[in-house]
């Protein structure tokens, strides 16, 4: 029964944490460190375990206004007031107000002679009076090496060590203690075994000559937290560990549209533009206009109202500025209304989880709706095809949970490696637009087309598109026998289809004439038929009439005969009755 | 155990100290203990014991209870218990461990050399 409930009790309680305050940490550890429990903290020289420990007190101590112990082994008081000063940590501030405690113990070992048994005891009552003194929730211990150089006897070490973390916990403070990383072991003295209820990795990595720092949670008891390496920046607002993951596809499809700025393109994509929160991948040789499309759909993107960050990692601001006034983008104008801002970096100047958490650092902070990155290939520079794909992947879906419209410009080195370099991002793609070099006749010319569009029924035309100076020109896709022709070939077929074009005007209008004039032909020919027509039939009914006139005539005179012969008036005119019904017979 | 040092902070037990002795030849010992544990008496009873015998007269012993006033860690930056300092003659020396071995002992406060 009593287990029963106990267990019923610690399941319902819990862990208890401590946020730290450190930006990013809290949310990895799901809450911060264990409440009033030690807490390690392991790293090699330089790893940042100090800056960590010390963010925990200031923090705790400005944030959770819980006072806070920072006992140190290795940097007096002002060295570490100096040192952190530059984070913009005042410790001197916290200290008279009494929210911040710094102790540093020196230890000579040329002075101490040791000569029997001995215990921890004075470092004890020490911390014990500074904890109680300002009344310390947090305390920090920087770096148990620094005792374990001091003094000669390990295994007392050691042991006091085991009564410390106890103490520790029975204090009911939560402490952060720094330690130096052993080889191939977490820290030299095997001491995680003690701690055992949190331990945190602190790493810095050297690759390719770019260092990253990395943070790790390599035990957490009792509570689930991130498991990842989480790379971690240091600069003049602290520590910030980023928790960079893959956030998985579970982002929202919006249907809304946006323009790529240029109206044409926009054409050739179902007449809408991208989706937003989509990505897109412009790939192409050097010189193909790939930046200058970005700065297109930048400046869309600023005469919409929305804000854009360019993370420009070839050019400068300025140069850019200058060079996309040349094709007549104004940027300029976009920069001093706040609504577009560059972040202008070599990709070499930090590993590939730095840049990564840098650009989750200013999206958080300026919230841009439209971002562009120019070129992604240069990230390869930093890492290897692998690792440049698992950031992007992580950069692609971080840009769609905050349902930002990312366009990536991606350098190819060679025409024909076009698609297969590409093939590592372009299936994260949702649009991929393709601009390239023609190189026929003598010239090149720039040619584009839409490789794909997810979700959008786009062209599938090349089309020429030309840089003039009131920026990206798309111009009609020519279609020969000979297949695309652009640039003069284009226009001189365009000339010759003109020439051929007139030509055939011409010889239409010629077989117009030539029927109007067969018309007027045929038509004078009928007129002269009509009228030959006219005359012979004229002549005929006249020749007919004279029949008839003389047939009166002979019937006349045959009748002037009889009359003169003085024959019977009736047989004569029998006779002449009978002759006219014979000859109708005979004509039947 | 009968003879109990008075542990209690900034009370010496002084040995045959007569006045007008040189610097050179005065002992200011300083034993840090932390309460009345046996090590601590351990360590007291092994200082009384080398001094008489070796600084016989010249030896000042003062027993510091970090117990009772924990902020005086600070200033001798003490850490272990028990702890001696050896103020003067100068330089200062410190001494840790319950002092039961006497060579090193002597070998910590230059008594013996090297």
């Amino acid at each position: 029964m009593r287990r029963q409930s106990r267990r019923n009790n610690s399941k319902l309680e819990g862990l208890q944490k401590e946020p730290t305050g450190i930006s990013g940490f809290d949310d990895i550890t799901l809450g911060g460190l264990p409440k009033g429990r030690p807490t390690l903290v392991c790293g090699s020289a330089g790893a940042g375990k100090t800056l960590f420990a010390m963010e925990f007190l200031v923090r705790g101590a400005t944030v959770f206004n819980e006072p806070g112990v920072f006992m140190s082994f290795e940097e007096t008081d002002e060295e570490l007031t100096k040192n952190v000063a530059s984070l913009g940590f005042d410790l001197n501030a916290l200290i008279a107000e009494k929210k911040l405690l710094l102790d540093f113990v020196f230890i000579e070992r040329s002075e101490i002679e040791e000569t029997g048994e001995y215990d921890l005891e004075g470092l004890f009552l020490r911390l014990g009076h500074a904890i109680d003194s300002i009344g310390a929730k947090r305390v920090v211990l920087d770096t148990l090496e620094g005792l374990f150089s001091a003094l000669p006897n390990e295994a007392i070490i050691l042991a006091e060590f085991r009564r410390l973390f106890r103490w520790l916990k029975e204090k009911g403070v939560t402490a952060v203690i720094t330690c130096e990383r052993g080889e191939g072991t977490l820290t030299r003295y095997g001491l995680e075994e003690y701690v055992a209820d949190c331990v945190i990795l602190l790493d810095n990595r050297v690759q390719n000559q770019i260092s990253t720092r990395r943070m790790r949670i390599v035990k957490y008891r009792g509570t689930s937290h991130g498991t990842n390496e989480y790379p971690f920046l240091i600069d003049e607002n602290g520590f910030s560990v980023l928790p960079i993951t893959s956030v998985g596809l579970v982002h929202d499809a919006p249907t809304e549209h946006v323009s790529s700025g240029i109206p044409r393109l926009d054409s050739m994509l179902n007449g809408k533009g991208f989706y937003r929160a989509s990505s897109i991948l412009i790939s192409g040789t050097a010189g193909t206009g790939k930046s200058t499309i970005a700065a297109h759909f930048i400046d869309a993107a600023c005469k919409r109202g929305e804000k854009a960050l360019v993370f420009a990692f070839e050019e400068s601001q300025n140069q850019i500025i200058r060079n996309m006034r040349s094709v007549g983008i104004d940027l300029e104008t976009c920069v001093k209304k706040d609504r577009l801002r560059f972040q202008n970096a070599r990709p070499s100047s930090w590993g590939l989880e730095v840049h990564l958490a840098m650009i989750h650092k200013i999206i958080s902070e300026y919230e841009p709706k439209v971002v562009v990155v120019d070129p992604i290939t240069n990230f390869l520079a930093v890492g290897d095809p692998i690792e440049t794909k698992s950031m992007l992947t992580r950069l692609i879906d971080f840009f769609k949970m905050q349902q930002i419209t990312a366009l990536f410009t991606s350098l190819t080195s060679s025409q024909y490696e076009i698609e297969d370099s590409e093939v590592g991002v372009s299936s994260l793609m949702d649009t991929w637009l393709l601009v390239k070099n023609v190189e026929a006749n003598g010239e090149r010319n720039r040619g584009l087309y839409v490789l794909k569009a997810r979700g959008i029924a786009h062209s599938n035309q090349v089309r020429e598109f030309l840089v003039t100076d009131h920026g990206v020109q798309l111009l009609d896709a020519y279609i020969g026998t000979d297949g695309v022709l652009m640039g003069s070939a284009r226009s001189s077929q365009l000339a010759r289809e003109a020439a051929l074009e007139v030509e055939r005007q011409l010889a239409a209008e010629r077989k117009q004439r030539e029927l109007n004039y067969k018309q007027e032909l045929y038509e004078a020919e009928l007129l002269a038929l009509k009228g030959k027509y006219e005359t012979e039939r004229d002549a005929i009914l006249r020749e007919l009439e004279e029949e008839q006139t003389r047939l009166k005539l002979a019937a006349d005179q045959r009748l002037e005969i009889a009359r003169l012969r003085k024959a019977d008036t009736i047989a004569v005119q029998s006779i002449g009755e009978n002759g006219a019904k014979t000859r109708k017979g005979n004509l039947r | 155990m009968k003879s109990t040092p008075r542990t209690s902070s900034k009370k010496g037990t002084s040995g045959d100290l007569r006045p007008g002795d040189g610097a050179e030849n005065r002992w200011n010992l300083r034993l840090y203990v932390a309460g009345q544990t046996p090590r601590s008496l351990t360590a007291f009873n092994n200082l009384k014991q080398i001094c008489e015998e070796y600084l016989k007269g010249k030896y000042h012993i003062e027993v510091i209870d970090l117990m009772e006033n924990p902020t005086l860690a600070r200033g001798d930056q003490i850490l272990a218990i028990p702890t001696l300092v050896r103020e003067l003659p100068q330089p200062i020396r410190k001494i840790i461990g319950d002092l039961s071995n006497t060579e090193r002992v002597l070998v910590g406060l230059d008594i013996k050399p090297r």
